[in-house]
């Protein structure tokens, strides 16, 4: 009797580290649903679900593209200069009308992933440092084409921003769809699974003959065009062009999500319902704290906090 | 510089040492390549200083020289801390959060004496240092995620001390604080002699002391200087507490110039020095690296900022984009560089 409990004890440890890195996030998100619902005022309105879901979708587009990166073992710290970069080239482009304006958007944002892609996969720079050269010089470049905020003021872009179907606002929908392709890409597709194997293994996925350069410039194309579609809907929303300001530690918010949400730094798998649930998870701890009148400051606090917590309990996975 | 010195670093642990074998022109092809990834940020700096003397004349004037050299002294003593804990293959993001919170530590110190503003921001970002590398060190973390983290909790400390930023502490004209931060000693800034004094005893620490040895050695290879009985965890523990103590220390002197906890500096400081440390020839991989090339790219840096704010017609953003086009340019050098030599 005893020999048994003493063998079951450390392997029912090790189970439950395992589910919290996997599913602690889910219970964070509804735990925090629960302790709200109690403690705040109107709390379980449609009108308040709906503004904390159209505040959380920039994030969350920006974070399916950095858990791809970090599926391969890689980071992208340009994800806020290139949103800057969407919101200048944006304003300057809008003249000949909205699709026009995004397809530039779309040419510009590639071109940022190219750079980082290639600096990676041809140059062999590590993605911190890769990346790091585009965030500085990105938002000097969106500052350069358009230097300060202008106030946009066309109708398709601001149906884009505020525009509903069925009460749901375009913001999410676009959100919820990307989540859904890019889960399906990771999960279902033959680039999901090389992408994996390369996070797992880069020197093993070359030996079983991966196209490597070819799938990590691909990811980095993917990180950069999502950021683009984050930044081209945060413009919509605001109304005006902000590339001082918009995107200001994207990067940061978008790396805690996928960590939260237990992605590993370490590559080789990919949670993106995890990351989802992680930027809604940061959103709402951000939200009750604002709603329950502690400062900022105390909400930069506790996100640190849970960075840490949450990069400290996966580990143990992470380590092969 | 000697010959023995430049090659110091090329033979740290980890690194393979030079196949005897080797013919004698790759061997010099090889000192060729350490010679420009180490002192081509210098060559470059003399050229663009050269050039910028010659098409402005406001360029090589007193006034500016002196005030690029207090400008850069702050971001020097950054950069410094950061070589260390570069070479030891790591990075240190929360330097930009912990500059801005020693300045305003400082400032708010001040009111109770100079020993209290001095040692305040120095014990609190050094608290925070330590934390950084025990995260890193002992629990294994990744160092940018522990910094990034550590980069939001100092920035949100500085703004609960600040009412959220609004709250700017003075440092009165007439303290040793306001002296050290605006006097001159023989007609150069107190700031660039701090600066200056750090960057030798830095030197000396990495080039001529055990501690040094073992910074190059876990950067080298962590495994090998384990087993070589090297201490890695606390050599790691003490760059990240050395990283939180200069940053806090700049940040002071800078209050101390600017005679005032100014809370919204420090913003993309970490990126600023890191760029610096790599274009000084300090690899990221760990391992290789001198502090005297970061005080160069630190130099660089303020001079291109110079120069862009001397040619009137372009917008400060355009020193962003130098920065950004630099620093890739560095990168793929280094690159290149570094992978010839391994093939020999």
């Amino acid at each position: 009797m005893t020999e048994t409990a003493l063998r079951t004890a450390p392997f029912d440890k090790t189970r439950v580290l395992a589910w919290l890195q996997s599913y602690g996030v889910y219970a964070g998100v509804a735990m925090l649903l629960i302790v709200n619902t109690v403690i705040t005022p109107h709390f379980l309105t449609a009108e308040n679900f709906r503004t904390q879901a159209v505040q959380v979708a920039p994030v969350v587009i920006v974070a399916l593209g950095m858990a791809l990166v970090i599926g391969t073992e890689g980071v992208d710290l340009s994800v806020g200069a290139v949103m800057a970069l969407a919101a200048s080239v944006t304003a300057l482009y809008l003249g000949y009308g909205l699709l026009p304006a995004l397809l530039v958007v779309a040419v510009f944002a590639a071109g940022a992933g190219l750079a980082n892609g290639a600096l990676v996969a041809f140059v062999g720079v590590q993605p911190i440092v890769a990346t790091l050269a585009l965030m500085v010089g990105g938002r000097g470049i969106a500052l350069v084409l358009l230097p300060q905020l202008q106030d946009l003021h066309n109708p398709a872009l601001a149906s884009l921003g505020s525009g509903a179907v069925a009460g749901i606002p375009y913001l999410i929908l676009i959100a919820a769809a990307l989540a859904l392709l890019i889960a399906f890409v990771v999960r279902r597709t033959t680039f999901g699974r090389q992408l994996l194997a390369i996070g797992d293994s880069r020197p093993a996925a070359q030996l079983a003959g991966l196209p490597v350069r070819r799938v990590l410039v691909v990811v980095y194309v993917v990180c950069a065009l999502l950021a683009a579609v984050a930044g081209v809907l945060a413009t919509a929303r605001l109304q005006a062009s902000d590339p001082t300001s918009l995107g200001n530690l994207m990067e940061l918010s978008a790396i805690t999500a996928v960590v939260v949400g237990g992605t590993p730094l370490t590559g080789g798998r990919i949670s993106i319902g995890g990351t989802v649930a992680g930027a809604v998870l940061i959103q709402l701890l951000t939200a009750t704290l604002i709603k329950h009148d502690l400062p900022p400051s105390w909400t930069q606090i506790a996100q640190a906090i849970v960075i840490v917590c949450a990069v400290y309990a996966a580990r143990g996975r992470g380590k092969r | 510089m000697t010959a023995t010195k430049t090659d110091a670093p090329t033979t740290a642990p980890g690194e393979q040492p030079a196949d005897e074998t080797e013919p004698v022109g790759s061997a010099r092809s090889e000192r060729l390549s350490a010679l420009v990834q180490q002192h081509g940020a210098l060559a470059v700096l003399v050229i663009v200083s050269l050039v910028a003397s010659l098409s402005f004349d406001s360029f090589a004037t007193g006034d500016n020289v002196s005030n690029m050299a207090t400008s850069s002294a702050f971001l020097a003593i950054v950069a410094l801390g950061m070589t260390f804990v570069i070479i030891t293959g790591g990075i240190d993001l929360s330097v930009g959060s912990l500059f801005a919170l020693g300045g305003v530590l400082a400032a708010w110190g001040s009111r109770h004496g100079t020993l209290v503003a001095l040692l305040l921001p120095l014990a609190v970002c050094g608290l925070i240092g330590v934390v950084n590398g025990l995260l890193v060190a002992r629990s294994r973390l990744a160092p940018f995620i522990v910094t990034l983290a550590a980069m939001l909790g100092a920035r949100g400390v500085m703004l609960a001390l600040t009412d959220e930023g609004a709250e700017t502490y003075l440092i009165g004209k007439d303290s040793f604080l306001a002296d050290l931060g605006q006097g001159s000693t023989l007609g150069v800034g107190n700031p660039v002699w701090v600066t200056l004094a750090l960057f030798v005893a830095g030197a000396v620490v990495l080039r001529r002391t055990r501690f040094g040895q073992h910074v190059y050695a876990v950067g080298g290879n962590e495994d090998a200087a384990a087993l070589m009985g090297a201490p890695v965890a606390r050599t790691k523990v003490l760059v990240y507490t050395l990283s939180g103590l200069l940053a806090g220390l700049a940040g002071a002197l800078n209050a101390a110039w600017l005679a005032s906890g100014v809370t919204i500096l420090g913003g993309g400081m970490e990126l600023e020095a890191i760029s610096a440390v790599v274009i000084g020839g300090t690899l990221l991989t760990g391992g290789l690296g001198h502090v005297s090339g970061s005080l160069v790219g630190v130099l660089l840096l303020k001079v291109i900022q110079n120069v862009i704010n001397q040619i009137g017609s372009l917008d400060s953003s355009y020193q962003q984009v130098v920065s950004g086009a630099f620093l890739a340019v560095v990168v793929i050098a280094q690159t290149w560089l570094g992978r010839r030599r391994r093939l020999g």
